[in-house]
């Protein structure tokens, strides 16, 4: 605790926003080869005069109300809260369209991809949730969209590409190197090279090159816009004392923490993949397990040999199996601005079944972790948290069948 | 005065490239290569540094890389390997003439330590370093002045779409020689060859300060031919990397590839 309070106070900029190359800290910034440099200079010279412009903050905010559903309403989770004896509230994600807080940054970004001229939208995805949350914007919105996604993943998550099919998305299988998320990245990054005119890369976390970080934790942020009126509704009170979230990459996180980055009385909670065991050989645990690197074009915490490859991670749930994790939490992790803890497969399946049991309500396995989190923590009854519950379980039956089956 | 830079002194038209992945066929095959690129002619070797995610490079650059990582090769190996590339073969060492640069991502520069990188690569001889993902501005607060120290020359990337105002500056930061993409594209696509030409009037019409190697979509003689009108010279790279894995005989695949280049 001492060394959160020297180095937040010894900390002189702001959580929020990066400096103007992109960097948190000593992470973010921009490590693109020249043939991505027209793309995202472009991008990064023209979204914040976009995202602020009021034509688009009326057109984003009336599809996130209309479209998505929102405001998702923060649940005062009263069982939950007897168990853990401190006062939950939960923000429902899940009941966003498409199940997921995904969809809040690709409204966002489509819209920002119109204004900016582009005609073809591409996207990489690991379980599917963003390649859906992007097929199906790009549906309403009448755009060709492309989803990149590991060939391992296609056949883990068959009914997630049948959907992003029925939006009428192409999806491509990665076929390089290992197969996954980050090789459907690398492959989304080459498509993006390979069409510098006419295409806008949607990418679904708060990761890759300055301006994304920023502007996925901007369109996320409307999470906790609403949770700070929301909870005022429930409490009398907008402050909470804990903001529990996630963290893959890390934007559910990001848009949970982000209008409490700058009020350090509440504390941020970020819940790893720990998948096996921290130290199994088998995990997604970046802060504990990776080391400053760069990996897709922002210098970050990467898990990696010590000859610099970057390894493939391993978590149950494919939203959080990412070998990195976004500029921010590398921040936020080094100043100690956040918490950060895991939680491992068989903690997040348990979880998940208690949350059912007691509110009736089934997380996908990613928000799970943020779930399994409280149990890591001391919390008193004097305690108001908020956990992002960031998506549904839907997704995930086969792996609650399979625990089941092992009950 | 360096090897790149007696190189472009004494030549300056058709001076060629090639690229290849350090530890490809095989891990011992760095050095075989490099001497049979030696004795059949071309003037500068690109040696890559292989990386689980090249992002700038196309499916057979990191096919290669992917076979060379399992083959066991890191930058510790190739600089063992490298070790005597520079010391006659009559002191039982490669007698490795040409300039050699090395290419690769800065992740695993970074793990190896940069400034130890440098001193290393300047150790055993090597000229040059392109870092594609190694940002300008990062090149000119705390990159470069390492490689300076070192005496290594650093090679920029320009494409169609870097603005005349951005290859200005880029031509100011290079030492060496410029490495103009033939078109916004990873490595080994075919290319339309008259826009490309165009762009490279456009380099050519710029007089800059340095060389102007194409690289990108140079694939055989006419290629290469048309590359070498407007530029200096061209880089050709997954089309030799493609040669290799079809006959893994360095020297004879080599000895042919670059005759149908040269003759």
């Amino acid at each position: 605790m001492i060394n959160r309070t020297i180095a937040l106070a010894r900390y002189k900029g702001t959580f929020e926003q990066p400096d103007i190359f992109g960097y948190y800290g000593t992470f973010g910034g921009a490590f693109i080869p020249e043939m991505l440099y027209p793309n995202v200079e472009e991008l990064k010279s023209n979204y914040l005069n976009i995202i602020y412009e009021e034509g688009f903050q009326r057109e984003f905010r009336a599809l996130l109300k209309d479209y998505v559903g929102r405001p998702s309403p923060l649940y005062h989770a009263k069982r939950l809260s007897e168990k853990h004896g401190a006062t939950l509230f939960l923000k429902r994600e899940d009941l966003n369209h498409t199940g997921a807080h995904k969809i809040n940054n690709t409204i966002g970004q489509l819209l920002l991809a119109k204004r900016l001229g582009k005609h073809r939208i591409i996207a990489e995805t690991g379980a599917g949730q963003h390649g859906v949350a992007t097929a199906t914007v790009c549906a309403l919105m009448n755009m060709k969209c492309v989803v990149y996604m590991g060939e391992k993943d296609i056949e883990r998550q068959a009914p997630n590409v049948a959907r992003m099919k029925m939006l009428g998305a192409e999806v491509i299988p990665a076929t390089s190197g290992s197969k996954t998320l980050k090789d459907a990245t690398n492959e989304a990054i080459r498509d993006w090279i390979n069409n510098p005119v006419d295409t806008h890369y949607i990418i679904g976390s708060v990761v890759g090159p300055h301006p994304y970080p920023d502007m996925v934790a901007r369109f996320q942020s409307i999470i906790s816009e609403e949770m700070r009126w929301q909870l005022k509704e429930h409490t009398g009170n907008e402050m909470p004392t804990h903001v529990v979230a996630c963290v893959g990459g890390g934007s559910n996180a990001a848009g949970a923490f982000y209008h409490y980055l700058e009020d350090f009385s509440v504390q941020l909670v970020a819940v790893e993949a720990a998948g096996c065991g921290v130290t199994s050989g088998r995990s997604a645990a970046t802060t504990q397990l990776g080391k400053p690197g760069i990996l897709h074009g922002s210098k970050s915490l990467v898990m990696q040999t010590a000859d610099g490859q970057v390894v493939e991670p391993h978590s149950i749930s494919a939203g959080l199996d990412y070998p990195g994790i976004g500029p921010l939490h590398a921040h936020l992790f080094a100043t100690g601005r956040a918490l950060f803890l895991s939680a491992t497969d068989k903690e997040a399946i348990d979880a998940a079944f208690e949350l059912t049991r007691l509110e009736g309500i089934i997380p996908a396995l990613e928000s799970a972790h943020a779930i399994a989190g409280l149990n890591k923590m001391k919390l008193t009854a004097k305690d108001t948290v908020i956990v992002c519950l960031s998506g549904r379980g839907d997704k995930d039956m086969a792996a609650y069948m399979a625990a089941m089956g092992n009950e | 005065m360096g090897r790149l830079q007696q190189l472009f002194r004494s030549k300056n038209n058709n001076v060629l490239n090639i690229y290849f992945t350090a530890g490809y066929p095989h891990l011992e095959s760095t050095l075989q290569v490099m001497k049979a690129l030696e004795e059949n002619g071309a003037d500068i070797i690109e040696l890559g540094m292989p990386y689980s995610d090249p992002l700038a490079d196309g499916p057979v650059i990191q096919e290669s890389g992917s076979v060379a990582l399992q083959n066991g090769m890191t930058i510790k190996v190739l600089f063992e390997q490298l070790r005597d590339m520079r010391r006659a073969a009559s002191d039982e060492g490669s007698g490795i003439t040409l300039p050699v640069i090395l290419m690769g991502y800065l992740n695993p520069v970074l793990q190896y330590g940069f400034e130890k990188f440098c001193a290393d690569a300047s150790a055993v001889g090597i000229d040059g370093l392109i870092l594609p993902d190694l940002p300008i501005r990062e090149f000119e607060t705390e990159f470069g002045p390492v490689m300076k120290k070192y005496g290594l020359d650093f090679v920029f990337l320009v494409t169609p779409e870097t603005s005349v105002e951005r290859i200005r500056k880029i031509d100011a930061l290079s030492t060496g020689f410029i490495y103009a993409v033939s078109s916004s594209s990873t490595t080994g696509k075919d290319k339309n060859f008259s826009e490309v030409e165009l762009y490279l009037q456009k380099l050519q019409h710029l007089k800059l300060n340095n060389p102007v190697l194409v690289g990108f979509g140079i694939k055989d003689k006419g290629t290469f031919i048309s590359a070498c009108k407007y530029a200096n010279g061209a880089i050709i790279g997954s089309a030799y990397i493609k040669a290799l894995t079809e006959n893994p005989d360095v020297k004879m695949t080599t000895e042919s590839f670059l005759k149908t280049i040269l003759k």
